[in-house]
């Protein structure tokens, strides 16, 4: 079931539209946004939309922004894009692995972080490069690292 | 006269120019300007400049515009689209004017909407791009406020909506019948072409899909005309260029720079050169789905022809450096890897053949390359080139490795033969 607020949302995002299935993406996102990933609730949003449950599902599983699993309190993107696998992105996924005890596509028994590699982010001149939720973070070094999970713990 | 029109108002380490500033240094003066003319005027001053799409392919953007039905018989409403979904590996230029400069990407979709007489605009932005939703939105509410967008802009006849989308994720919704697919909320999957978008786009509406650099220089074109435009490259494609480097130089970076710079001068002189203890060896000169070069090629202008003769693309202008130190099959490989992810599935060939190369690659990079792998990897990039599959993915995504295989044989040879990675 969606919460009210989410069908709030949703049918505030629909007002911008003159075809509600154009609004999907959004609808995807403000669910995520309330839990953390879209769970099968795919259903009363593809309602609001006037969209099949499948023709939705279609779309939520295409984009690799949308989760359809749970994901960790704190989502880390990794750039493994061309520049930054050049200038070490093995060695900083290496060392996020052993910080984390996760790998790629996992997320920490504590439930804090997820750990995904993330298509070139365009921060090109400053790789290596992840994001952390919001936050683009460059020139990455092991210390720099550390300091940065320190933030999020 | 202005050398770096695109650039000018950007301020490292600063925000970007409020709407008042904006007018200040000149903005919106060529929205005025342009409601003074007539929209084929518009597209006339932009066919004239030869301004060429700065996404990647390079089409004229004046002939572009040429195509959308005109007049009051044409179909209603017609839509014109901004491309900031930049996800081309290597690729990180958009991100400094949408960032930088968000009143000179708005002012250019006016432009362009008014030239050919779109009701409303969009502005498709990739997710990753926080700093610029959030500058694009504050732009586009004091756009609005002050009458630049909405009804009957600055007294005119013309009104203009104008809408932010941001999306979640997906290279494929960069090429732009994709795009048009994203935007009506299906699976970004690009469409059969004909019909153009320019007849039957969006909501099978008249529409036009430009990139943002694309739209940042039209209103300098209007302001100051299609030969000041002409004059400012060093070569036949005008304007300037945002060109950028990355990889082992010194200064990694994007520059605003006369059309047809050459390569030398961009990683020698721009980028500071090699860092110490790394040598040159080639480079992707348009981002990941483009054709390297190599050391012969140094003298090379980066503008669209000049490229193409050497054997590649000038794609987006932002090229990636490979050096001595790293490993050739294992640069592939990462690209591989990604267009692979990124295929969008729709059709066979790049669904499957994608992910069958990089596997091949992967093995020859873990020293379990078999005799004959280079030969499949050959075949195949002529399998998913031009002509085999339903859009310019694949045929993009083998561009590097087929020209790794011509200039680097020799490590994917030692790779199979020595079974291992000798740069490990």
């Amino acid at each position: 079931m969606l919460t009210e607020e989410e069908r709030k949302e949703i049918r505030d995002e629909l007002k911008r539209h003159a075809h509600k299935q154009a609004a999907c993406v959004e609808a995807l996102k403000i669910v995520q946004r309330h839990r953390g990933w879209v769970s099968d609730e795919v259903r009363d949003i593809a309602e609001l939309l006037e969209m099949t449950p499948d023709e939705l599902d279609g779309v939520a599983t295409f984009y690799s922004q949308i989760f359809r699993r749970p994901a960790g309190k704190h989502v880390i993107r990794v750039c493994d894009g061309v520049s930054c696998w050049v200038m070490g992105y093995d060695i900083v996924r290496r060392h996020l692995k052993v910080r984390l005890g996760i790998d790629a596509g996992e997320t920490s028994s504590d439930g804090q972080f997820t750990l995904l590699p993330i298509s070139c982010l365009g921060a090109c001149n400053i790789a290596p490069a992840m994001m952390i939720d919001d936050e683009l973070y460059g020139n990455l070094t092991f210390e720099k690292i550390d300091g940065i999970l320190e933030k999020y713990r | 006269m202005k050398k770096k029109p695109l650039t000018k108002n950007i301020r490292p380490g600063r925000g970007p120019l409020t709407l008042k500033e904006y007018e200040k240094s000149g903005g919106y003066q060529a929205v005025r300007k342009a409601l003074k003319m007539t929209p084929q005027q518009v597209q006339e001053e932009v066919k004239a400049s030869n301004l060429r799409g700065r996404g990647g392919a390079g089409f004229p953007t004046g002939m572009k515009w040429s195509f959308v039905p005109m007049g009051d018989d044409a179909p209603r409403p017609k839509y014109f689209l901004v491309n900031a979904d930049e996800m081309e590996p290597g690729a990180f230029k958009d991100r400094l004017l949408l960032e930088g400069d968000p009143h000179q990407v708005i002012e250019g979709a006016i432009v362009s909407s008014y030239a050919i007489q779109a009701d409303i605009a969009y502005i498709f932005l990739r997710w990753a791009y926080k700093l610029a939703e959030e500058r694009l939105a504050r732009a586009i509410a004091e756009a609005y406020a002050e009458n630049y967008l909405g009804k009957n802009i600055m007294g005119s006849d013309y009104s203009l909506e104008l809408y932010l989308h941001v999306s979640a994720g997906r290279y494929i919704c960069g090429e732009e019948t994709a795009l048009l697919n994203a935007m009506e909320g299906r699976r970004a999957i690009p469409r059969t072409k004909p019909p153009f978008p320019q007849v039957c786009g969006l909501w099978g509406k008249p529409s036009v899909v430009n990139n943002t650099e694309t739209v940042c220089n039209v209103p300098h074109i209007i302001s100051n005309g299609a030969e000041w435009f002409k004059g400012l490259g060093r070569s036949g494609d005008g304007g300037t260029k945002i060109y950028g480097v990355s990889g082992r130089v010194n200064r990694p970076g994007a520059w605003e720079l006369p059309m047809g710079t050459t390569i030398r001068e961009l990683l020698e002189e721009h980028a500071g050169g090699m860092i110490d203890g790394y040598k040159f060896r080639g480079v992707m000169p348009g981002g990941g789905s483009t054709d390297f070069l190599v050391g012969e090629h140094l003298d090379v202008k980066m503008d669209f022809d000049s490229v193409q003769k050497a054997g590649s693309r000038m794609g987006t202008g932002t090229m990636i450096v490979l050096d001595d130190k790293t490993c050739p099959v294992g640069m592939v490989h990462n690209l591989e890897e990604f267009f692979a992810r990124e295929s969008c599935g729709w059709c066979t060939p790049c669904r499957e053949g994608l992910p069958w190369l990089a596997k091949i690659l992967r093995a020859i990079e873990e020293g379990k390359g078999e005799a004959g792998d280079i030969e499949i990897l050959k075949e195949h990039t002529k399998l998913l080139g031009p002509g085999n599959t339903f859009c310019a993915h694949a045929p993009g995504a083998v561009e590097p490795l087929q020209s790794a295989l011509k200039y680097f044989r020799e490590d994917f040879e030692r790779h199979i033969r020595e079974k291992r990675c000798s740069y490990k």
